[in-house]
């Protein structure tokens, strides 16, 4: 198991086109991923599971990948964090 | 058989198509146990895979019609169908209890609808809308029936429609849309003034078309009279051919004075401007020898959307529209939101009165950010053409005194980075709310100009809601009370040497032109289609005989006492 916490900078937070890059990103890997938010857990693969959190601006959330491309799939959803100016 | 209907002639011209049914299929199924849970599985596979590459034509086609940001709403549709968190439980719902595709996933989508719907935030109940609209598509494919897919149209059509929104119209691929016809709607309604800046006929206020046609019925319709023509008899349809060819010709005859200024009989010379909604309709105001934009609305490219547009988007499309217009004056309304256009991604409470609420300018000036990237990409854009920037709403001087100095501070900031900025850019407001056409001899003194927009002003000085059939009657362009405000604010601007404009529907208005012209209005701004019969009928006018006209109207006491002066007026000069 990988994790990595980020803090989202985006001023609109985690939904719309942001949501849909981390999922398109995650959905690329065999790994299981997982978003926590506030003591959630969703499934990043997962568009409405992303969205139905509400992550806004200045949120602690915590990625977390399971499998055998786990570290792959950590790093280059950082990378997607990191180059859409989402979170670091 | 043959029938007509009657409604609302919203968009001059005629149009003679196959009705194409922009509205919701029958999608109504019942639960039923199935025999074999896995072959029940593979034909909701099916489904989901039919509908992903539909989705994926879409999109690709959204993205080279009509841009990236509508192709993402399609992208946004494709994940839905790709959720693991949304596809396992239908599945596992079919094995598990026997039941039909169609149920599992009606049940499965409900419960998702219902809980984005719960959430208290607008955006997330725009995405249970994403969900309705994806289950639309894989039921449809489910049951065999066929759901409306605007933007793949590739035949010319009329468009039926109970009423058309702004992303229905973002989708439409306006080379093969021939005309629009609806259920509801006046002759403000978006879809009435989408329809008059792509320049096709549109009948609407219909109430019953959509009950009343078919896909593939031939529809005529009469945007002159406001009647829609189904299935009709080769006789009638010949007989609108040649009514068609009439309108053509006399089109052709206004043509002939795209290039020539607007001027009447004695020689007064006036400016008619188009009011467009993206560099698009650009297209139209050539066509039509617009000698500038009086009414640049820049909130749609706000909308159809789920973010902001970035400064960078915004610059260039100002920067378009400045370049388009190859130094003729450009005035660009800032974000005119609220109301009756709503964004749901700003997250904005309900309110009781939105005519009457957060909208426009007052919101401009609250969440700031919004509006000084919008000035930022407008100065950038600047030095591009000749723009005049309008704030929206202004009811006080303090609301203009703000924005000005938001504007100004912008400016600065640009300037210092050594960013080009035009030299002299005219600031001025829309009059729209009656405290400030009373108090115009005071404005004038620190606006560059005024553009009066009657479709607010009319309806905030008559209080009725121009959005409600029931008062319609009250939205009475030609009280005396609106005249009156009409010519203080032309009067106040011209004691201090500024400008006024109008650019409601009124300006274009038949009737209004002569009193508009007497009243001594210096620009108008229409819709682009309705600049050439404008220009003809000021060259037939004397402004002398209009000045005369219109101290006459002003002492009338109703709207159609007005009207009839007015005709008298007009064919005896």
């Amino acid at each position: 198991m990988a994790q990595k916490t980020f803090t989202v900078t985006a001023e609109t937070g985690i939904h719309a086109r942001p949501a849909t890059l981390l999922v398109q990103t995650a959905s690329k890997f065999d790994s299981d991923v997982h978003l926590e938010y506030k003591e959630k857990k969703v499934n990043l693969k997962s568009i409405m599971g992303v969205m139905s959190l509400g992550v806004g601006k200045d949120a602690q959330i915590t990625i977390i990948t399971e499998g055998s491309d786990e570290e792959e799939a950590l790093k280059s959803l950082e990378e997607t964090l990191n180059k859409e100016g989402l979170a670091e | 058989m043959s029938s007509i209907l009657k409604g609302i002639a919203a968009s001059n011209g005629i149009a003679i198509a196959k009705a194409y049914r922009l509205v919701e299929p029958d999608l109504s199924f019942e639960k039923k146990s199935v025999e074999s849970a896995e072959e029940e599985v593979a034909r909701f596979q099916a489904a989901i895979s039919t509908s992903k590459s539909e989705l994926e034509a879409i999109r690709d086609k959204a993205r080279e019609d009509l841009g990236e940001d509508k192709a993402q709403i399609f992208e946004a549709h494709l994940l839905v169908l790709s959720d693991p968190e949304l596809l396992a439980p239908i599945e596992d719902k079919v094995k598990t209890e026997n039941v039909n595709a169609e149920f599992a996933l009606k049940e499965t989508a409900d419960m998702f609808v219902s809980m984005f719907e719960s959430m208290d935030n607008e955006y997330m109940k725009e995405r249970a809308a994403d969900i309705r609209d994806v289950t639309k598509r894989v039921l449809s494919h489910l049951l065999g029936v066929q759901i409306s897919n605007p933007s793949m149209v590739t035949e010319e059509v009329i468009v039926i429609a109970e009423d058309l929104t702004p992303s229905d119209t973002a989708q439409l691929n306006r080379q093969y849309v021939k005309g629009f016809t609806t259920d509801i709607g006046g002759r403000t309604s978006h879809s009435a003034i989408m329809a008059r800046s792509m320049e096709i006929p549109a009948v609407v206020g219909t109430k019953s078309i959509t009950s009343s046609v078919e896909n593939g019925d031939m529809i005529i319709v009469d945007g002159l009279n406001g009647e829609v023509h189904i299935n009709p008899t080769p006789e009638v349809i010949e007989e609108y051919k040649r009514e068609h060819a009439r309108y053509e010709d006399q089109k052709a005859e206004w043509a002939k004075l795209v290039n020539e200024p607007t001027v009447s009989k004695d020689g007064q010379h006036v400016e008619l401007a188009a009011n467009i909604g993206t560099p698009k309709d650009l297209e139209g105001v050539k066509n039509n020898g617009g000698e500038g934009v009086g009414l640049y609305r820049t909130e749609f490219l706000y909308m159809g959307r789920d973010e902001l547009p970035t400064e960078e988007e915004q610059y260039e499309a100002y920067k378009a529209v400045l370049e388009g217009m190859e130094g003729k004056p450009v005035v660009v309304r800032t974000l005119d939101i609220g109301g009756d256009k709503e964004l749901p991604y700003l997250n904005l409470p309900k309110e009781m009165n939105p005519f009457l609420g957060y909208r426009a300018i007052r919101l401009c000036l609250d969440e700031q950010e919004i509006f000084r990237t919008q000035l930022r990409a407008l100065l950038k854009a600047s030095p591009y053409g000749n723009l005049k920037i309008m704030f929206p709403m202004i009811s006080n001087l303090q609301e203009f005194r703000e924005a000005k100095a938001i504007l100004e501070e912008e400016k600065k900031g640009l300037q210092e980075n050594g960013t080009n900025v035009a030299g002299k850019i005219e600031v001025g407001i829309m009059v729209e709310i009656p405290s400030t056409a009373v108090m115009a001899d005071v404005f004038a003194k620190e606006v560059d100009f005024f553009s009066i927009g009657t479709n607010d002003l009319i309806q905030y000085t008559m209080a009725a809601d121009r959005m409600n059939e029931r008062v319609s009657y009250l939205y009475q362009p030609y009280n005396p009370a609106i005249l009156r405000l009409v010519k203080m604010v032309i009067d106040a601007a011209h004691n201090e040497g500024k400008w006024a404009g109008m650019c409601g529907e009124m300006a274009g208005d038949e009737i209004a032109v002569p009193i508009l012209l007497g009243l001594g209005l210096d620009e108008f701004s229409m819709s682009a289609s309705s600049i050439l019969r404008a220009r003809s009928q000021i060259h037939d006018l004397n402004q002398s005989d209009m000045k005369k006209l219109a101290v006459e109207v002003l002492q009338l006491d109703t709207n159609d006492e007005v009207i009839k002066a007015v005709e008298k007026a007009v064919t005896q000069s």
